[in-house]
């Protein structure tokens, strides 16, 4: 018989939202993602791209541009705001109104100190930088038509400014336009729509470049305002443009999907440099609306709401786990919680929450075989949010009898009361005043506390009591860490509770006492997964690299099988993997299986039995199939992995045996999107 | 030396001429193309050949201009040698023996006396590998140097010529093979190898297929299987180079070129498009469709103004610079196989055979020029590998040429056979064959014989593998809307249920022979009644053949076990037979003589017979190794007086033949070899017109006539000889009188000049060409340059001074006395 009954779950309609816009630090390696519903992410590029906080959306809050200062980040959007976000909060810490219609974008001056802002009245508006906030410092000359696109010169004395039909340059000192550059239109009927300049870069050598709608990336001498090569890349809309640092290489996104490349490159003995098309990337099959060119990979984002980080591979080492193909589809932020007890599913949306419950299946089978199924699974509660900000967390309890969400203002706790088949729900109106936000929520296993990670790392613990909530503590960590708690796990026997932070920290209370029990080592690396295996109580952690601890939370220390582990490293392919692990559970029927899964594996790894050896298969499953009895304990090792299923949102254990894994399949979020632009394929 | 009288085996005519990148001489007038063991000089403009550069006893395996002397051509063989030659006059000036065979020849300006070339790998036994080697050329002034200062450039590249480019001034020379790009730095002696894997996710390949430099840039563009070209920059990296990839081809990309300023790649392949991308802006390109072949090889004129492609029909393309092609020179047309027998024309007696796909080719042994192609299957040819398509399988003519019949099929191996049998009609008017009759499906099966009868009675029959011979007889109109009879089914036969195999008449066509397995059958054409059987078992008769003339009493038969028969039909008993595999049994139209190809060992031998005895006049062992399957007896249009008794047999026809390696093959004997290479060495018109007396009246007036008549489209010619324009021109600024006096002096000088000032002009004319009379023609630059201003100045005169009403008619018949031959003349001084 197989190990445990699967609930294959499909019904999560999640749909990512698009990408709008991207904005790279340089110094922080930390990549900053808007998508179309207001939320930014960052992801943290050296730490195997693992995103680190999401700032969730809100209605209304659209983010057309973002731009880094030093380590702060703005952005601007359609509804005239500018925003600075408060990172350590994950929330919007102010908004300024800009004061000229909607904004469509953002640049920073070399220096810091200013933002220029192009606005859809025609103005390009300069803002100062201040230390807690930014000030209107001035406007340049008002322009007819809006301006789309501003970029500074490295200079930070010229501006210029993607309008329609035309690109004009601004002193930046007095604030006059100094050069107006017409952009041809398109030819056939597009001759009578007006050019739109998607995207400017105004490099130090004072070349201008513009991508626009006609589908050429122009390349201008901005000195004397003239053209010097156009390039057609498209028949569509050049929509995005990036420079390298070093201003040897740019790219430029359209419509088609595409991505191209440009080189600065001498083309004989005489050094005379120009720029010349040479690789096409096509990752995407809609409209590329973001672009980052890092150092060595090319980042882009669009409709089709994937992250993709193509390395160049002449600045890597090829074959490497640097030099793979990335798309980023799904949040690293579970959407999904299940009361294991009551066999409900809690999936999360930005603006509403479902609640169903699970099918249930007639008897037994054979591995690998469909069970009949006896009662679909069935949708109780449709539960709408309350106010404008988008749902950042949310949480059932194992008995099924409590939910929890939060979003950047609010914290709602609502009773489920079963009876039968009737299902109602009320909301628990008085929460005691600390729980306004919170980033993470969690029940404890007994379903009789909640925990919800709160500011600088704390974590405040409630308990929930037939009549009333009661603020019980909040335990809070001595490292003085600013940083919003992600992971949140509560043991089994509800003593110990494990949270982790984005600092990397790792922090175990103990909740009988309500003190900080002991800190985990700090690992370089951002935990993705945490638990506490019920039995032994050793902490597993699962870091973004992809490397797993155990911890003993007896002794305080590494368990040997970790030191093992550590000594002899991980397999090459384990470590390639490029989703991180999401979830970490125990099987209950051998305390020497850990499960972990990422987004194409389920993986048991059996503490038991040896580490694979580097040279050979990890996934030696079919292989292993093959060989007589005997020879297979000799081959099998402790990495167990499963790739049946495919696109794992979640796997999350039963009280029953039984597994219930979630899945998204990419198939069904690509056929939600939009069309995309009509394109003759050869031979059709 | 051969022996007088000796019969030897020659290439005569329809070699190939596009097995080498064709090259343009520097002033685009020539183009110089390898042809087996030759080379030949086309005129770029005419088509003709002009000169054929003979020397090489092996395979001419490549051709370069000489960088320090672009009047002189190199040119490299299988042989082992380099010779260097003068195109213009078609002397070898010099030979260098450099002792591997060569396989492709390469030269760059700034390396001067080293020649680059690729050879077999010494040390390594395979056969496909090769390396590229510079070979310094020795200062000697003799004719044969040998040339053995060699040293290796790059090891493991590529036998195609196209693989290997120069780049920029010749600093680097890049090479691919296989999955590999190497460029050598002559200036750091080190070279860089770029790498793409074998097949992308897709499934697509990756292979090299050619490569080019940019001749002003450091770009080097490279073609692949997958159809895609890759412009590769910044090579001089190990790590940051960098491609990128143009991608129309749907199939592997044939060749590539760069015209000489760079601003254009051209490219070509199986689609028989050449495609014309505009460097640095690759998403406007050009399109030349319709080329008829896979385009093999592209070359450019040195000045850019004219691009060749060579096809793999065997035909060459000049194109003009405007991506209009100017001038086709096409050579015998060989598929990878031969459907068809080879036929003679009675007519042209031109070779017929399969030309392009779906045509058949008519091309004149004599001349050794393709005369026309004449479509057959009349449907499109999609050029795309893989697809089964019409073709012509079996032709043959009637006795006097006025009949053409044609069996096309296609075979595709589920659906059913579709056959149609054509008959063609010769029309006088455009002489040319029109179609008469079609009969789609004439047979159940394939048909595996079809012949005409030889009187003048027009009778065809078809023997098919269906069990049944059909005659098929030119009916009378049945109705009155009919103007011409066409061709239906006279009469149906089979015998026993076996299957026919071959048919033959009888020289006066009153016998037919129809070999069914292993029993031939003779029947009366006149009354269709079976007449006897003949049968030599074991073994299928293979083949049948009537004797001629005195031997018209003989009927010989080959069979599949090995026996060649002859019976006397008036005994019906066999007169002789003897034991050879013969593959081919010929008879000679013109003498009782018959050829037979025997496969013994390997290799063929021929033996040529008379019917009446069992001896062979002539035998030639291993004229080919493998098997012959199609030659043919070409009458010669004068006959030779060979008095020795093997060499008889050639007096009246040729017998051509193609080895299985697809050569076109003849015998040849001393005699005519002598007359050959005397009336080669006599001079071919090329489009400098020889100076006789008569042309060049002639060919004056008609340039005069031609800008007459041309005036509303040509350019008008600028009056520079004018007196008016060169003072205009030469005096210094600050003299010249105001612009409106100058202006209407201008303009005067453009207006048609006075009648007396033209009898002035013709006198002097006249007088210059006597004075030329005297000149021999060796220095015509000259003499035209001494005519130009003259004509030019008589340029504005509507018509000629000795004639002046001419009429339109008068005109055209001028201009195509002048367009006639008049080479002759001179070889009557």
């Amino acid at each position: 018989m197989g190990e445990f009954k699967v609930h294959r779950v499909r019904f999560f309609d999640y749909m990512p939202s698009g990408i709008r816009a991207l904005a790279f630090n340089r110094g922080t390696e930390r990549l900053a993602v808007a998508r179309d519903q207001g939320s930014v992410e960052l992801f943290n590029f050296p730490d195997n791209y693992c995103q680190e906080k999401v700032i969730p959306g809100r209605d209304g809050r659209s983010v057309e541009a973002l731009c880094w200062v030093g380590s702060r980040l703005f952005s601007v959007g359609l509804d005239g705001l500018i925003t600075e976000y408060d990172l350590d909060n994950l929330r919007p810490k102010y908004t300024v109104e800009a004061y000229g219609g909607p904004v469509w974008s953002i640049s920073c001056n070399l220096e810091g100190n200013l933002l220029a802002v192009g606005c859809e009245d025609g103005t390009v508006k300069i803002f100062e930088v201040l230390d807690d906030r930014i000030q209107f410092q001035r406007n340049l000359d008002r322009q007819k038509g809006r301006i789309i696109s501003v970029s500074w010169h490295p200079s930070g004395t010229k501006i210029a400014a993607g309008m329609m039909d035309m690109i004009r340059i601004f002193d930046a000192e007095t604030g006059h336009a100094i050069h107006r550059l017409l952009v041809e239109r398109g030819v056939g009927t597009a001759k009578n729509r007006e050019v739109v300049v998607w995207s400017l870069a105004y490099l130090s050598d004072n070349t201008i470049i513009s991508a626009d709608s006609a589908g050429k990336v122009q390349i201008w001498d901005g000195l004397t305002g003239t053209l010097i090569r156009s390039h057609y890349i498209t028949k569509w809309d050049v929509l995005a443009l990036s420079v390298a640092h070093d201003e040897s290489s740019l790219i430029a996104g359209t419509s088609e999907g595409t991505v191209v490349q440009f080189q600065f490159l001498s083309s004989g003995e005489q050094q005379d440099k120009e720029w010349i098309r040479t690789r096409t990337f096509k990752n995407h099959t809609h409209d590329v609306r973001a672009l980052v060119l890092t150092d060595i990979a090319v980042v882009s984002g669009g409709m089709d709401t994937q992250l993709v980080v193509r390395p160049l591979l002449d600045k890597v080492e090829k074959n490497t786990a640097e030099s793979a193909l990335r798309k980023i589809v799904f949040p690293f932020k579970s959407l999904v919680s299940c009361a294991k007890k009551a066999g409900l599913l809690l999936f999360q949306f930005p603006d509403h929450l479902e609640v169903w419950r699970l099918g249930e299946s007639e008897g037994y089978g054979k591995p690998g075989e469909c069970l009949l199924i006896k009662r679909k699974p069935e949708k109780l509660i449709h539960l709408k949010r309350k106010g404008e900000d988008h749902i950042c967390s949310s949480a059932l309890s194992p008995c099924g009898s409590w939910l929890a969400y939060s979003t950047t203002s609010s914290v709602r706790l609502y009773r489920l009361q079963h009876s039968g088949n009737n299902i109602s729900i009320s909301k628990v109106s008085k929460l005691p005043k600390f729980l306004c936000s919170a980033h993470q929520l969690c029940f404890s296993p007994d379903s009789t506390k909640l925990f919800a990670s709160s500011t600088q790392s704390s974590v405040i613990v409630i308990s929930l009591g037939q009549s009333e909530c009661k603020y019980v503590h909040t335990l809070a960590t001595k490292s003085g860490s600013r940083q919003p708690v992600h992971l949140l796990a509560p043991s089994e026997d509800g003593k110990w509770l494990a949270t982790a932070n984005t600092d990397c920290e790792v922090h175990v209370y103990n909740l009988n006492k309500l003190k900080l029990h002991c800190t985990v080592p700090v690992y370089g690396s951002c935990p993705t997964a945490i638990a506490i295996h019920p039995m032994t109580s050793n902490l597993v952690i699962v870091h973004a690299d992809k490397q797993v601890f155990e911890f003993s939370l007896g002794q305080k220390e590494y368990t040997e099988w970790s030191r093992k582990l550590q000594k002899q490293g991980l397999h090459p392919h384990w470590l390639e993997r490029d989703t991180p692990i999401s979830h970490i559970f125990f099987n209950p029927k051998n305390s020497n299986h850990i499960i972990m899964h990422d987004v194409y594996m389920l993986c048991v790894i059996d503490q038991s039995l040896p580490f694979p050896d580097p040279k050979t298969r990890l996934y030696n499953q079919m292989s292993l199939r093959g060989l007589p009895e005997a020879e297979r304990v000799r081959h099998s090792h402790a990495f167990k992995i499963c790739k049946s299923f495919q696109d794992v949102l979640s796997v999350i254990s039963l009280e029953d045996q039984s597994l219930v894994i979630v899945e998204r399949p990419l198939l069904d979020i690509m056929s939600q999107l939009p069309a995309p632009v009509l394109q003759k394929k050869f031979a059709t | 030396m051969v022996e007088h009288g000796e019969i030897r085996v020659v290439h005569r005519g329809g070699s190939k001429i596009n097995f080498r990148q064709p090259v343009f001489t520097h002033d685009s007038r020539f183009l110089l193309c390898a042809s087996a063991n030759a080379v030949k000089v086309f005129s770029a403009s005419t088509e003709e050949c002009v000169h054929h550069l003979v020397g090489h006893t092996d395979l001419v395996t490549g051709l370069i201009l000489r960088p320090s002397n672009h009047l002189q051509v190199f040119s490299c063989s299988l042989d082992g040698t380099v010779r260097l030659w003068d195109y213009d006059d078609g002397i070898l000036i010099k030979t260098f023996v450099v002792g591997f065979p060569i396989y492709s020849i390469y030269a760059s300006g700034s390396h001067d006396g080293v020649l680059f070339l690729t050879i077999p790998a010494k040390n390594d036994k395979r056969s496909d590998a090769f390396q590229l080697v510079a070979v310094q050329l020795p200062q000697s002034s003799e004719q044969l140097v040998e040339a053995r200062e060699i040293s290796a450039v790059l090891p493991d590249v590529s036998a195609n010529p196209g693989a290997i480019s120069f780049g920029r001034a010749g600093q680097y020379i890049a090479s691919v093979c296989g999955l590999h790009l190497e460029v050598f730095f002559f200036k750091k002696q080190k070279s860089f190898r770029f790498s793409l894997k074998e097949e992308n996710n897709k499934g697509i390949k990756n292979t090299f297929t050619c490569a080019a430099c940019h001749p002003k840039e450091d770009c080097i563009a490279t073609g692949h299987e997958d159809g895609k070209i890759r412009l590769w920059r910044n090579f001089s990296h190990k790590k940051e180079y960098t491609h990128s990839a143009l991608h129309w081809h749907h199939d592997a990309v044939g060749a590539l070129s760069f015209t000489p300023e760079g601003t254009n790649l051209l490219s070509g392949g199986v689609e028989s498009v050449l495609v014309l991308w505009r460097y640095n802006q690759e998403t406007q390109k050009d399109f030349l469709p319709r080329l008829g072949a896979a385009i093999a090889h592209i070359a450019v004129s040195p000045d850019g103004s004219l691009f060749c492609t060579a096809h793999s029909d065997n035909k060459i393309t000049v194109i003009h610079s405007y991506v209009r092609v100017s001038a086709v020179i096409q050579g015998l047309v060989r598929g990878d196989r031969i459907w068809t027998d080879l036929v003679v024309d009675p007519r042209s007696k031109a070779l017929v055979m399969n030309g392009k796909p779906g045509h058949l080719q008519f091309y004149s042994l004599q001349r050794d020029k393709l005369l026309y192609n004449l479509d057959i299957v009349q449907q499109e040819y999609i050029h795309e590998s893989g697809l089964d398509q019409f073709e012509v399988v079996k032709v043959d003519f009637d006795a006097g040429g006025n009949w053409l019949a044609t069996v096309e099929e296609r075979k595709q191996n589920s659906a059913e056979l579709e056959l149609n049998l054509k008959l063609w009609a010769f029309d006088e008017q455009t002489q040319s064959f029109v179609l008469n009759t079609t009969v789609p499906a004439p047979h159940e099966d394939r048909i595996s014989d079809l012949s005409f009868s030889p009187d003048r009675t027009t009778l065809l029959v078809s023997a098919s593998r269906d069990g049944h011979f059909k005659a098929w007889a030119l009916a009378p109109p049945t109705d009155a809307e009919d103007q011409s009879p066409s061709w239906c089914c006279d009469f149906v036969a089979s015998y026993h249920g076996l299957a026919p195999h071959c048919c033959g008449f009888s020289a006066d066509g009153s016998l037919l022979a129809v070999g069914f397995q292993e029993v031939v059958t003779v029947w009366s054409t006149a009354s269709w009644e079976l007449l006897t059987t003949l049968s030599q078992p074991p073994g299928h008769v293979r083949n049948l053949c009537f004797g001629r003339l005195s031997c018209s009493k003989y009927l010989l038969g080959t069979t599949t076990k090995n026996q060649l028969c002859c019976w006397n039909l008036l005994s019906c008993s066999l007169e002789w037979s003897t034991s050879m595999d013969v593959t081919l049994l010929l008879a000679d139209p013109l003498s009782e003589n018959m050829a037979a190809f025997c496969f013994e060992a390997g290799s063929t031998d021929l033996f040529v017979f008379k019917p009446s005895e069992p001896r062979p006049l002539f035998s030639h062992k291993a004229v080919c190794s493998g098997r012959v399957l199609r030659a043919v007896f070409s009458p010669r249009e004068e006959l030779l007086e060979g008095c020795e008794e093997d060499v008889q047999w050639l007096n009246s026809s040729r017998l051509f033949f193609f080895t299985p390696s697809m050569d076109l093959m003849t015998f040849s004997t001393k005699a005519e070899e002598d007359r050959l290479m005397a009336s080669s060495k006599q001079l071919v018109i090329g489009d400098q017109v020889s100076m006789t007396p008569f042309n060049l009246l002639l060919g004056k007036r008609g340039q005069t006539e031609g800008q007459e008549v041309a005036a509303g489209s040509e350019r008008v010619q600028p009056p520079q000889g004018s007196s008016a324009v060169k003072e205009l021109l030469q005096t210094p600024a600050h003299v010249l009188p105001s612009t409106s006096y100058l202006c209407s002096m201008f303009v005067q000088s453009l207006l048609i000049s006075t009648s007396d000032k033209r009898e002035q002009n013709n006198v002097t004319e006249e007088e210059m060409e006597s004075e030329k009379e005297e000149d021999d023609s060796e220095d015509e630059e000259t003499q035209s340059s001494a005519v130009k201003p003259d004509v030019a100045s008589g340029g504005g005169r509507t018509g000629d001074p000795t004639d002046p009403g001419l009429t339109k008619a008068q005109t055209k018949e001028l201009r195509r006395v002048r367009k006639l031959d008049y080479s002759w003349l001179r070889d009557l001084d």
